[in-house]
């Protein structure tokens, strides 16, 4: 077995613009969950609402590629009014449930044959990325060992993660941020200051939901394909696990913890498929192999929330639940 | 032996980690020692002529008339200078190697049908394909009985669809009741819930495939799902309780061993959908209803099973202790009742009844898949919500309505791919104007 390719491709996973996605998906949920104690388990909902919502103004308007970003963020943002309205003044568990339920009736309605022409059904929609790539600064040449496009996509996706990264460091760092972590403490405390706790949770599911809807943009456009099955419901438990992993009150442990996510899931399936391709292995085949990991996935999230809840870079007193 | 394993001191760090490792080498362990008759019995029966592993590139399709496959039917393919047959198998799947990706031609033999099936109107047969750049392209024929389903008139589809709707709203209660009693005397929300309703499934899937006779490997699958209960609560839920795990926790830790026990299913069971013995009926008329038996069967047994719940929780001191424990577990410990007992209890029977409710399901979809415990997790909520999270009869009056409902949608012209959203959106919708449910107290909402 190559050790050293295995490595190698483990770590390149570390600037895939897949983890960007995932980083700017679960910094999502920190300002959700983290900073608000809002459990949303429908971030795969808002993801499919961004990626959809750019691929078929692109495709179906021949929109530039700003007014398909524009759409992205608006549906987003409706979308999180309409979780937002019947669930934030009722108790954590039924946010939980409606927002599940949301994000696969969006799954289920961009699958439904009946909308064919229109979301492409289970196949999907494809080829909207021209205007973006029209976009891209650097001539034809190797980066850091990628190709133009390529290099493209990451500067772009992980330069969104920086941006948002910084701004959500100093959101929360405001007063409007302080609000939300009393929120997240003691909501009664807060409303008895005279604050409209409703209006911030609110403020707070938009904005994690508009960094929803960048993720859900950062990781179709390198496939220039968007399909529903990728928006399951296990999206977005790994985008917990990723968020659990660095820690749930940072700003910078779910990028880890996606960077971490992608290096152990890569690095597993190429020891693996190693072991079985020398014969070390026998009791499994590669496709096994490859689910395999995700049954480390689910038992690594409970180890996790048993075990280190803060997760690797958290701090156990600001965790969103005593 | 219990006493042992759950000591009054609260367990530390080590203990946990062997308690989840031990539940999770238990779910490995049935599933291993099932495995082995699964695999056998899913490798798919090879075409006659020309098998098709011959070549890389196949045409595949399935043959089903309204849920039932169509096995032993003939399809002729032809072109590029290559003939041979597909027949389609048990389960209606069909598959045929072709040497190169190129235009073929597919005939369906319609004299190789069953009775009573025809294509449906404006199919194309003969119909030619072509392959896209993939190494496999498929092939549906839709078949329907013609001018019998155009004239079935508005009010007699009604009817069908209502006892249908009835039956699969009562498969629902009974799946959805052990995710409402954990609720209420735990405070969980299990989203392993479905887990266990696909685990009561393949059990009978595995087992009768594996020779045992039918009931037994009923009999089974039920005391293996009871016992999955048992040793979840054992093994994780209780310690976690005694650790002072909070419910949002506990509730992420529900989510990480749904992902866990998924994956170990499709990693033995594979990702295919199979059918359980006898799940092709076709349909009897019973009065002006038309029902397939196994519809009707599942109707009767939910019926008699919840009501025997009913009957335990009302009438038994079993009972009242459950409903004591689910109003409010201290002052229920104070006047003495074992509330480590009644929540053992409430978690072995909710495994059980979500394993029935799986082998129900698991006729009603049709099929078998590791997915389908997830598919109706979500219709549990809606029904547990829509009737009152955490009340006991809430969940079965929600559920029976969630159900109703979703078959209804298709009569008012709902397609049927969308039939599941209009069961989540009136959830949505109930909890804008009536958070607490039907019969949920208000209280309980804040």
């Amino acid at each position: 077995m190559d050790y050293g390719f295995v490595l190698s491709s483990a770590l390149g996973e570390i600037a895939t613009p897949t983890t960007a996605a995932y980083a700017l998906a679960a910094l999502g949920l920190a300002v959700h969950f983290g900073y608000s104690g809002l459990l949303n388990f429908g971030q795969a909902g808002f993801m499919a609402v961004g990626a959809y919502g750019f691929a078929m103004t692109t495709i179906h308007f021949g929109a530039s590629f700003w007014i398909g970003l524009l759409v992205a963020v608006v549906a987003s943002v409706v979308f999180a009014l309409i979780l937002g309205i019947p669930t934030l003044r009722l108790r954590a568990d039924y946010l939980a449930i409606v927002t599940i339920a949301a994000a696969e009736i969006v799954r289920y309605v961009v699958t439904t044959n009946a909308l064919t022409d229109v979301t492409g059904s289970a196949d999907g929609l494809a080829a909207f990325r021209e205007d973006f790539l029209r976009l891209n600064p650097f001539p034809e040449g190797n980066y850091l060992g990628y190709s133009s496009n390529d290099f493209f996509y990451r500067f772009f996706g992980w330069g969104i993660v920086i941006v948002a990264c910084i701004a959500m460091w100093l959101l929360m760092r405001s007063p409007w941020g302080r609000v939300l972590k009393g929120i997240r403490e003691d909501e009664l405390a807060v409303r008895s200051l005279g604050k409209n706790v409703y209006k911030y949770k609110m403020q707070a599911l938009m904005i994690g939901g508009i960094l929803g809807a960048f993720a859900g943009m950062i990781f179709t456009l390198p496939r220039d394909v968007v399909q529903p099955g990728n928006y399951g419901t296990e999206l977005t438990f790994f985008l917990w696990t990723c968020l659990l992993l660095g820690g749930m009150s940072t700003i910078l442990g779910p990028v880890a913890g996606a960077m971490i996510f992608w290096v152990v899931l890569s690095l597993t399936q190429g020891l693996l498929t190693g072991l079985i391709e020398s014969g070390a292995v026998t009791w499994l085949s590669t496709t096994q192999a490859g689910q395999l990991r995700y049954v480390l996935v689910g038992v690594a999230l409970m180890l996790l929330m048993i075990f280190r809840p803060q997760g690797v870079f958290g701090n156990k007193k600001e965790l969103a639940f005593a | 032996m219990k006493s042992t394993a759950l000591a009054a001191h609260p367990p530390r760090t080590p203990r946990m980690l062997v308690a989840a490792g031990a539940l999770l080498g238990a779910i490995l362990a049935v599933l291993l020692a099932l495995a082995p008759a699964a695999v056998a019995t899913t490798t798919p029966s090879p075409s006659p002529s020309p098998s098709p592993t011959q070549f890389q590139n196949t045409i595949t399709g399935f043959l089903r008339n309204e849920g039932q496959p169509l096995s032993g039917v003939e399809i002729k393919v032809s072109g590029e200078g290559f003939e041979g047959t597909a027949t389609s198998t048990q389960n209606g799947s069909w598959s045929i190697g072709v040497p190169t990706q190129g235009t073929y031609t597919l005939e369906l033999d319609e004299s190789t049908l069953p009775q009573g099936i025809k294509l449906a109107e404006g199919q194309e047969n003969p119909r030619t394909v072509t392959f896209t750049g993939t190494s496999n392209v498929s092939s549906i024929f839709t078949f329907g009985r013609g001018i019998q389903i155009v004239q079935a008139d508005f009010g007699q589809q009604l009817l069908n669809r209502l006892v249908a709707g009835l039956s699969f709203g009562l498969l629902l209660a009974l799946a959805a009741v052990g995710l409402s009693l954990i609720f209420g005397t735990t405070g969980l929300t299990n989203f392993g819930h479905g887990e266990m309703v696909t685990l009561g499934a393949v059990a009978v899937f595995s087992l009768s495939a594996a020779g045992l006779p039918f009931w037994l490997a009923i009999l089974l699958a039920l005391a293996g799902s009871a016992a999955y209960g048992y040793i979840q609560d054992a093994g994780l839920w209780k310690p976690l309780r005694r650790r002072g795990t909070g419910l949002v926790p506990m509730m992420i830790v529900s989510i990480g061993l749904a992902l866990a026990v998924r994956y170990v299913i499709l990693l033995f069971f594979g990702g295919s959908t199979q059918q359980l013995p006898y799940a092709q009926s076709p349909d009897i008329q019973l009065g002006p209803i038309s029902i397939s038996p196994n519809n009707l069967w599942s109707l009767l047994i939910s019926a008699i099973v919840i009501g025997a719940i009913g009957f335990v929780l009302l009438k038994t001191r079993l009972g009242k202790a459950t409903r004591a424990v689910a109003d409010n577990p201290a002052l229920a410990a104070a006047s003495g009742i074992d509330v480590d007992g009644v929540i053992r209890l409430v978690w072995v029977t909710g495994g059980l009844l979500a394993g029935l409710g799986g082998i129900l399901w698991a006729y009603y979809r049709p099929g078998v898949n590791f997915e389908m415990g997830q598919q109706i997790l979500l219709m549990m909520f809606a029904g547990v919500t829509l009737g009152g999270l955490g009340t006991i009869f809430g969940a079965l009056v929600g559920s029976v309505i969630v159900g109703v409902f979703v078959e209804l949608t298709t009569v008012f012209g709902l397609t049927a791919d969308l039939k599941y959203v209009g069961a989540l959106v009136i959830m949505i919708v109930v909890l804008l104007f009536r958070p607490q449910g039907i019969l949920g107290r208000r209280e309980r909402v804040g």
